[in-house]
């Protein structure tokens, strides 16, 4: 079986493993997300129980043997919490919510976008102008509000980060399905006849997935920093669910007196994981944007 | 008298990440001033990547691996970046199938004329003007200040060909290669520039190479007939000769596929198979899958044999003459 | 005696662009807003009977795509209709639905037409489940039918269509049409963008397929000498409208239009005697854009024979003896 022969999937796979960068970054993006999920398994202490934590061992360099009786890999935050747990605690709240915003804002933008495009006329234009005026407002203001009004919490973040991002990718499915919609495919399946549903949910919308998919890798990185920004400013999740933009936030006021590492790994471990998903974003988007031309 | 083109033994090859593709792969051709030689070819042939060529525009991953090309006596082959800018244009020109390609779509047609005019020549203003005039008058352009400050989407097709043509003769070029400049135009327009193009070349004495798939137009454009297969010239003679009493196998099969001439409602004679892939062609004659008459000689590639009378064909069978 | 199977009556179709939100307002403030409308088909009355091949031609902007998408069901047409055995091939009202399956297409780009996501023996059971011609159980053999049908191997089925060649995947197009069982097949341009060799292959499966089927076909090509070999009538058109229509054997033998004249000739010929390099006859002048046709007889620009009467008057269809028709004021029948 050649690689001709495979589906179109598995020849996007076996062309992506050929770039080693892009490689690399997929695979720290598995190990991080893979941390996250397995966390307890890595982790000696549950930065969440507040009643494990010990005072006493607030504010410790790396490298310090608790009084839990295990050494602070990364040193403490100033409740207490062992750095090294609590940024892989942290990394898996923000790798679930960014994930789970990003599947919904997907599906949900994804599928107003392909709808508003076949359905065409006064439909279409309500909804991209609906889609538009939101894409005007700046994403953090539009996640703030929504977070504030909502309140705290990860329910709550959540649909402030999918309300802000759904329209990227409405708009990116509209486009995409409106050039998909001119094809010749799409009428011969018209003209069969088939169905308005077959058409737009079984041909139109797989062949807009490429742009959708680049969007959806790049808004997952949004979000995992988006919700890390809301946390930084105190809003979405409780103080006692430290995400890592909370981490980050908390040992802000420590930067100066040299307890660095309070802030500092968090936010390290922030980057490579923002970065590591870019850089696999960067290679789909290479990857899927030549093969449409033929 | 010297040829105004000369190719001997061109080969331009891919080196893509799937193998090596000799998209042409050995070609040997040779024009006089102020004739005009039809490349005929189906897609997969080579002969549009031999056009390029003998213009040297070819990017990675392909590149002219052996040959020369001769245009009044000087070897365009390896010329360094500089000394091919000074023939491209000047001595030698290209007129493309999209005339979207040659023209910029976002420069007027007076700015492209004198962009291309000051590559080569430094010229005042009103001599750049007055020139480009002259150019489109000759094409035929039935109104050409107007045309000369439009832009390309504000002419049809036709027009637009008429601009592209009258550039690539702005420096009375020796020869025109022409890759397929008609086949996006409608019947009715596509007679005008092959009436223009052939005017053109008696009157200023332009070599033409015609790459078409068309054979109704090169029987009645072209003095002389190269056909090729898989990257390589598989028969080649004077246009009519060629026509009338094909050697090769495959220009037969060609010439009876094409509808029209035949009775109607009949089936035509088709060529079984399809193009072969040019990566991996197997060793022999590129053509032994799909003919009827090959046999074991067929194994080793044939090389052109000469038949007289400026007629040649690469089969070690070839058809009888009449 | 062969009965109408398709019968286009009156049939015109107009695009005109939506006028904006914002040309509204510029109107309303006195701002000249022009209203552009392409007649992309003027005024066609024609039938096509049981059995026949009726090849339709013209250059661009003729109209022949737009005219084969309304018989196809594809397109509803502006005024007119189109009816299949007396039945509307489209609903008239509300969103316009194609109401039967006995009209299919074979499109043009065999590269476009297929779903490059969807292989191909997916794509040709589609259709047939869809309605109900066959069951799930039966797919995989029914499609194996067809595939053998055209020409091609079975168990290509489970290939994508970026595994063909150019002449393969017009051959799954037409397999994919076949398989709903049409009576009325629509051919818009399938040879056009093929090869010489591959064009024949796939002509002469045409050939077969509609000996073996019975089938009628209007074959839509901007090719004479393709039209030629297919047809039994020809209908010329130019822009929008028919200008000849008749036997193709007496049409290209005889052509009454001046149109058709110019078009013949100026059409290069491919001569295998010792002919020799000859002289181009081209028609006369630009193509007009649909835009903006001229008044009268749309021909009378390019038009040697051209009066003042064809500037003003638009000419009808009239009999030119017995089964041919020519829509021109000069034009003798004989």
């Amino acid at each position: 079986m050649t690689r001709r022969d495979a589906s179109p999937f598995i020849r996007f796979c076996s062309e992506f493993a050929e770039n080693r960068l892009a490689l690399f970054a997929f695979s720290v993006v598995v190990i991080i997300v893979g941390a996250a999920i397995l966390a307890p398994l890595f982790t000696p202490q549950d930065p969440y129980d507040i009643g494990k934590l010990i005072l006493g061992d607030a504010r410790r360099p790396p490298g310090y043997v608790g009084r839990g009786g295990y050494v602070h890999l990364l040193g403490t935050d100033a409740q207490g919490r062992d750095l090294w747990s609590a940024i892989l605690y942290g990394l898996r709240i923000s790798v679930q919510i960014g994930l789970t915003a990003g599947a919904v804002a997907f599906v949900v933008g994804g599928a107003l976008g392909v709808v508003a495009a076949f359905a065409g006329g006064r439909i279409e234009a309500l909804i991209m102008r609906f889609v538009d005026l939101q894409l005007s407002f700046p994403t953090i203001l539009l996640a703030l509000v929504i977070s504030a009004i909502l309140g705290q919490g990860k329910w709550q973040l959540t649909v402030a980060l999918v309300a802000s991002q759904y329209a990227y990718f409405a708009r990116t499915a509209h486009g995409a399905a409106v050039a998909e919609r001119a094809k010749e495919y799409v009428e011969a399946a018209l003209s069969t006849p088939l169905s308005s549903g077959v058409v737009v949910f079984r041909h139109i919308l797989p062949n807009c997935m490429p742009p959708l998919i680049v969007v959806a890798t790049v808004q997952i990185a949004n979000a995992i920093s988006l919700e890390a920004t809301l946390s930084f400013l105190g809003l979405g999740l409780p103080v006692t669910h430290p995400s890592l933009g909370m981490l980050i936030a908390n040992g802000f006021q420590y930067m100066l007196s040299g307890r660095y590492w309070i802030s500092i790994y968090p936010g390290i471990a922030l980057i490579m994981l923002i970065l590591a998903i870019n850089l696999v974003s960067d290679q789909v988007r290479d990857q899927l944007n030549p093969r449409l031309q033929r | 008298m010297m040829a105004a083109l000369e190719v001997r033994g061109l080969k331009t090859h891919f080196f893509t990440r799937n193998g090596v593709v000799k998209a042409v792969d050995g070609v040997d051709l040779r024009i006089e001033p102020g004739r005009v030689l039809g490349l005929v070819g189906e897609s997969g042939s080579g002969k549009s990547v031999t056009g390029l060529s003998i213009l040297g525009l070819i990017d990675p991953p392909g590149r002219i691996v052996e040959g020369s090309v001769k245009l009044d006596g000087q070897e365009l082959v390896g010329l360094d970046r500089d000394a091919a800018r000074r023939v491209r244009g000047r001595k030698i020109a290209m007129i493309f199938q999209d005339p979207m390609m040659t023209l910029n779509p976002v420069l007027r047609v007076d700015t492209q004329m004198s962009m291309a005019l000051r590559a080569h020549e430094s010229l005042s203003k009103d001599s750049i003007r007055e020139r480009s005039l002259a150019a489109l008058g000759r094409v035929g352009l039935p109104a050409p200040e107007q045309c000369l400050t439009a832009y390309p989407h504000q002419l049809s097709g036709g027009m637009r060909q008429r601009v592209a043509i009258s550039i690539a003769l702005l420096h009375s070029p020796s020869v025109i290669v022409c890759d397929e400049p008609t086949t996006a135009l409608d019947v009715s327009i596509q007679g005008q520039i092959l009436q223009e193009m052939q005017r053109l070349g008696a009157e200023l004495g332009v070599a033409l190479v015609w790459i078409t798939h068309d054979l109704a137009v090169v029987s009645s454009l072209a003095h002389d007939i190269a056909v090729m297969y898989a990257g390589r010239i598989v028969e080649h003679g004077p246009t009519e000769d060629v026509l009338a009493h094909p050697r090769h196998h495959y220009t037969r099969g060609l010439l009876d596929s094409v509808p029209g001439e035949g009775t109607p409602g009949e089936k035509l004679a088709q060529i079984p198979g399809s193009i072969p892939a040019l990566i991996d062609l197997p060793p022999g004659c590129a053509f032994k899958a799909r003919c009827g008459r090959a046999d074991g000689a067929c194994e080793t590639m044939p090389e052109i044999a000469d038949l007289g009378q400026g007629r040649g064909a690469r089969c070690v069978h070839p058809l009888e003459a009449a | 005696m062969s009965t109408a199977l398709l019968e286009l009556d009156g049939v015109s179709r107009r695009f005109s662009r939506r006028i904006s939100l914002g040309d509204r307002i510029a109107a309303k403030l006195g701002a000249k807003v022009e209203r552009r409308e392409v007649r992309a088909v003027e005024d066609v009355s024609l039938s096509v009977l049981r059995g026949e091949t009726l090849g339709l031609v013209g250059e661009s902007g003729c109209g022949k795509s737009t005219l084969g998408r309304i018989a196809a069901g594809i397109l509803p047409p502006t005024t007119g209709t189109a009816r299949l055995d007396g039945m509307p091939v489209m609903s008239e009202t509300g969103r316009h639905q194609k109401l039967t399956t006995r009209v299919q297409t074979v499109f043009q780009d065999p590269f476009a037409s297929l779903n490059p996501r969807r292989r191909i023996g997916d794509a040709i059971a589609e259709g047939p489940l869809a309605h109900g011609l066959v069951d799930r159980a039966g797919a995989n053999a029914y499609v194996a039918e067809q595939l053998s049908r055209v020409g091609l191997d079975p168990s290509y089925a489970s290939r994508f269509p970026h595994q063909f060649s150019g002449g393969q995947r017009q051959r799954v197009a037409i397999a994919r049409a076949l398989a709903m069982k049409p009576d009325l097949l629509i051919c818009d341009e399938p040879v056009a963008s093929l090869d010489v060799s591959i064009q024949a292959q796939v002509l002469n499966l045409f050939l077969d397929l509609r000996r073996a089927l019975n089938l009628t076909a209007i074959f839509i090509s901007h090719d004479l000498g393709v039209v030629r070999h297919l047809s039994d009538r020809v209908a010329i058109m130019y822009l929008g409208r028919i200008v000849e229509i008749g036997p193709a054997a007496e049409i290209y033998a005889s052509p009454k239009h001046p149109y058709t004249q110019a078009l013949l000739a100026s059409v290069p010929r491919l001569n295998r005697s010792h002919a020799g390099r000859s002289i181009f006859r081209p028609i006369a002048g630009e193509l007009p854009s649909p835009l903006a046709p001229p008044p009268g007889c749309h021909f009378h620009p390019r038009c040697a024979r051209a009066d003042a009467r064809c500037k003003v008057e638009a000419p009808v269809l009239r009999p030119m003896g017995d089964s041919r028709r020519a829509a021109c004021h000069y034009a003798e029948a004989g």
